[in-house]
């Protein structure tokens, strides 16, 4: 599986990504500069985290203008798996690639801290290797990770599973009915607040994350394999 | 047109003394015209006012910093460049400096801190190593006062805004509040950066004919005469300084650090100097003086982002996130693809000349010719200094054990203090595992990042407990040392060299200047011992308001290398059952102790004692009991003595203690007495351990239980882990939200 990790000026979760599909999954990896136009031959395209452009319009606002959102905006409609964390949720939600909007946190502080996720659906090419309702620890590290949208939108992804991750216990940030990470509807582009590449070496004590990247590999490897024997 | 013309003449200079305004003494001004044989003008008055200033030219403080040995056998760079580097093997090493940003931070305090945070950031990367850590070490007045939680929770968010969005985690510091901190706060940043030998960079401007480029931001009026304004007690006119602060922007810095960090393997690069305080003036004068040259600058071509600057706004401009770099004559195209790539734009504004000149050309006209080392040198001042008459009734004192009626109830009162609280209320608003390289996180007594790629890695801390000053700045600077290399001991790392930001009062008061002499004498003497040089380091004077000096507050910054990062080592309990040892006797030392602070509101008598052979004993041998891996878990005694540091043991974990002391609960509980230690050990290993921790006494075993037992002769003190460990957590968000 070959995977392109976006980096827009300003994103600092870049190399982290990197190095949790390179050494964590152990799967081959590029960085590939927002002004690129192509992400053909990639199979899985993550959109990191950062300050993209400083965030000082508005967290990812700026991003969705970069050279390289059309190649991601396709790859998500050619159904390859597109990841945002962090920053790179927050891009998809401006890139209109998933719904709602990111407000500021509840206490309006930065917060970085391990919390606890339930995993509301394991159906999906993301959360496979985890249980329903498994509780994982996974990191965050945000100022506005307070994920809101309206009513309507809110029953629609509860009645299409689209939410994938929601805090147990604490909600850190404020966010509507618990959301830390959501689907889109063709159930390909995942965003999520907390970081699973922050998760995935031992040597930091927690590996509850490196499970949804290797959620992907197994997908691609069942969904390449089709291909070639078809 | 720029407003040049309402500058004062050369003439009206002198016989208005007008460079007095501008920071200048009458001795000084004389010598600048010495160096000239001519009256400065304006702008000339400018550049030396602000590099002779403390901040910059350190006149007062140099033949006091001379004690500190900078060289040992690691050490690759020492004091004199942007930062201090140190070998870590493996054709690695390790790039640190501290910083202050103490004035700005008074009066503007979330600009004031992030600014200082960019600052000592763009000195890790400007020598050509990639910044992997930020720690801070801060003092705050007391949190009873609402301007104090203000500056308290600003200069928290400011730190935060930086380095979060740079993408560097702030992985550890400290954090003290007293109110001789009340106007005056401490904000001293400090950067650890990796880099491999073959790309360290130096600030020097070498080869007639080479380039000077700028890169970065453009430069604006902000923080004109910042340096200048360092250097003077803060004043209820301080506010009117406010223009001396200037304003970050932490993405310009990300680009500018990936940029410079691409720019420092390419062979064009010959020298590369972050333009910090006094901006343009220092950056290019040391760069030229280092490199024996001069340097010609038309500063027409500065990229300007305010209309009709003078050359004096533009040269004392403290505008951020900008850069002066040299390069190899006609590789102009190629540095700015560099540069352009990442968006940023590098301006070539002038060339190194044989002339041991620094000459400014501003629309046509020279407007400014200083030679170039002798902004650098400025005349040293060699201050008079006296001892305190409390330091020898101090000294006199007669030891006095404090008489504890309820020992629990003490403990509980110590912990729940904002010095010794749980941090957690600060720590939580920074990113400290960006990089995803953080071992050991804050909390710890040193914070472990690892080297990837390799096995290896860094612990760091800050430490200054400036309580034992007071007392006594010898003994009390001997500790700053002594505890921090401690602190790296305990997480399984070798002390390897120091950083130091000294924080003091006004040196033109003989006492103060007093404290800062012995203060290092103290540092001196252990770092030599310790074999841990000074490599880098920065002077804060003039903390001060009409109240009075801050505390002697030297911050001690160092780094230690973990040759394996198996040997990481923390301080809670692990194993039910392991055994616990206290390294070293308690002694009645109170003098400056938490609990004298606590019980007295300020510190008095003599200051605990340091004995260098033992700290360096205990040191040596805990570090081979922790690489032998027989140590599950390790914690120097510190602030609030041993009752505190078992509770920091137990926090966090599902274990308790049962112990037994054959000692004056007081002594044994509160004092400070120095090199102790404890630390846990499974049962397998304790014979081994035994044998290698001479000073080591057993003293119980961790259990599974929320209480903890401490048995004395005549009595048992029982704890209540799960509520201590809430009066603890809770007690610095309390005292942010409960009080408006």
């Amino acid at each position: 599986m070959k995977t392109a990790v976006i980096v827009f000026p300003g994103s600092n979760c870049d190399q982290d990504m990197y190095y949790a599909i390179r050494d964590g999954l152990g799967e081959e990896v590029d960085y590939v500069w927002h002004a690129e136009t192509s992400l053909d031959g990639y199979d899985a395209v993550m959109i990191p985290g950062g300050f993209s452009y400083g965030d000082y319009l508005r967290s990812g606002a700026i991003a969705r203008f970069a050279g390289i959102m059309p190649a991601v905006v396709k790859a998500a409609g050619e159904g390859k798996p597109v990841l945002g964390v962090c920053n790179g949720f927050q891009i998809l939600l401006e890139a209109g690639l998933l719904p709602g909007a990111m407000l500021k946190n509840r206490d309006l502080k930065f917060i970085c801290d391990t919390v606890r996720l339930k995993v509301e659906n394991n159906k999906t090419l993301f959360t496979s290797l985890y249980k329903k309702d498994e509780i994982i620890r996974i990191p965050i590290a945000h100022g506005e990770g307070n994920y809101f949208c309206d009513d309507k939108t809110l029953r629609s992804l509860n009645d299409h599973g689209q939410i994938i991750f929601t805090y147990d216990g604490e909600n850190p940030n404020g966010s509507k009915a618990n959301i830390a990470g959501i689907i889109n509807r063709t159930g390909n582009v995942l965003g999520m607040m907390p970081h699973p590449e922050r998760a995935a070496d031992a040597l930091l004590g927690n590996e509850d994350g490196l499970r949804l990247f290797q959620s992907i590999l197994n997908h691609w490897r069942e969904t390449a394999h089709a291909a070639y024997t078809s | 047109m720029p407003l040049t013309h309402l500058e004062p003449s050369p003439e009206q200079i002198e016989q208005e003394k007008v460079y007095r305004t501008m920071g200048l003494t009458d001795g000084e001004y004389q010598k600048v015209k010495g160096l000239l044989g001519r009256r400065p003008n304006y702008t000339e008055t400018g550049l030396f006012a602000v590099m002779w200033s403390e901040h910059c030219s350190y006149k007062t403080s140099k033949p006091v910093l001379k004690l500190f040995p900078a060289n040992g056998e690691h050490v690759l760079q020492g004091p004199g460049e942007g930062a201090g580097i140190v070998d870590i093997g493996d054709g690695q090493a390790v790039v640190f400096k501290i910083e202050s940003h103490n004035h700005p931070s008074a009066i503007e305090p979330y600009q004031g801190a992030a600014t200082g945070v960019g600052g000592i950031i763009r000195d890790v990367f400007s020598m050509g190593a990639r910044p992997i850590a930020l720690l801070d070490s801060l003092r705050f007045g007391d949190l009873k006062n609402p301007r104090v939680r203000y500056l308290f929770e600003e200069v928290v968010s400011g730190i935060a805004g930086y380095g979060n969005c740079i993408g560097i985690p702030t992985v550890g510091g400290e954090l003290q509040f007293d109110s001789c901190y009340n106007g005056n706060p401490l904000v001293n940043a400090m950067c650890v950066g990796i880099m491999n030998h073959e790309d360290i960079q130096v600030g020097q401007a070498r080869g007639i004919g080479n380039t000077v480029m700028y890169v970065g931001a453009s430069t604006g009026r902000d923080g004109i005469n910042g340096a200048t304004f360092a250097s003077e007690e803060i004043t209820e006119k301080s506010d009117e300084k406010r223009s001396a602060v200037q304003v970050g922007d932490p993405f310009m810095e990300k680009l500018l650090v990936e940029a410079c960090l691409e720019l420092t393997k390419h062979e064009a690069l010959v020298g590369i100097q972050d333009m910090g305080a006094a901006g343009l003036v220092s950056s290019a004068s040391e760069m030229a003086a280092k490199a024996g040259v001069g340097i010609h600058m038309n500063l027409d071509l500065i990229p300007q982002r305010e209309t009709n600057m003078t050359p004096y706004e533009m040269m004392l401009s403290e505008s951020q996130e900008r850069m002066l770099i040299v390069i190899k004559k006609s590789s102009e195209e190629e540095i700015k693809a560099i540069f352009s790539r990442w968006g940023l734009h590098a301006v070539a504004v002038g060339e190194v000349i044989e002339d041991e000149v620094l000459r400014l050309e501003h629309k046509g006209r020279i407007v400014a010719e200083v030679p170039s080392d002798a902004l650098a040198a400025a005349p040293v001042r060699h201050m008079p200094s006296k001892v305190p008459a409390v330091y020898k009734e101090n000294q006199l004192a007669p030891i006095r054990v404090p008489e504890i009626k309820d020992y629990a109830g003490t403990i509980k009162a110590l912990l729940a203090q904002p010095s010794l609280a749980s941090k957690e209320w600060v720590t939580r608003q920074y990113d400290y595992m960006v990089q995803t390289n953080t071992v050991v996180s804050p909390g710890s007594d040193a914070a472990v990042i690892r080297v990837r790629g390799t096995k290896k890695g860094l612990a760091m801390t800050t430490d200054c407990n400036a309580k034992y000053l007071v007392l006594d700045p010898k003994e009390g600077g001997k500790i700053a040392v002594a505890e921090a290399a401690r602190n790296i001991v305990c997480s399984g790392g070798l002390p390897l060299a120091i950083t130091d930001c000294l924080n003091f009062g006004s040196p033109e008061n003989p006492e103060v200047f007093w404290q800062i002499e012995e203060s290092v004498k103290g540092m001196a003497e252990v770092c030599t011992a310790l074999g841990t040089p000074v490599i880098s380091g920065n002077v804060s004077l003039y903390n001060e308001t009409d109240r009075g000096a801050i505390d002697p507050t030297p911050v001690v910054g160092m780094v230690g290398l973990v040759q394996n990062l198996d040997h990481v080592t923390t301080v809670p309990f692990k194993n039910e059952g392991d055994a616990v040892y206290v390294i070293g006797q308690a002694a009645p030392e109170f003098g400056g102790s938490a609990l004298q602070i606590m019980l007295e509101g300020q510190a008095s008598g003599k200051a605990p004692a340091l004995d260098l052979n033992v700290e360096k004993r205990r040191q040596t041998q805990l570090l081979q009991a922790i690489k032998a891996g027989y140590v599950s878990s390790a914690h120097d005694v510190s602030e609030g003595g041993l009752a505190c540091a078992l509770a920091e043991s137990v926090f966090g974990t599902p274990f308790a203690c049962d112990l037994s002391f054959d000692t004056e609960p007081a002594e044994e509980l509160f004092a400070e007495t120095q090199s102790r230690l404890i630390v846990s050990v499974p049962e397998k290993y304790q014979e081994a351990f035994e044998k290698i921790v001479t000073d080591a006494k057993y003293v119980g075993r961790v259990t599974l239980s929320d209480r903890l037992q401490l048995r004395f002769n005549d009595m048992t003190v029982t704890l209540n882990r799960p509520e201590l460990e809430k009066e603890w957590r809770g007690a610095l968000s309390c005292s942010m939200t409960t009080e408006n």
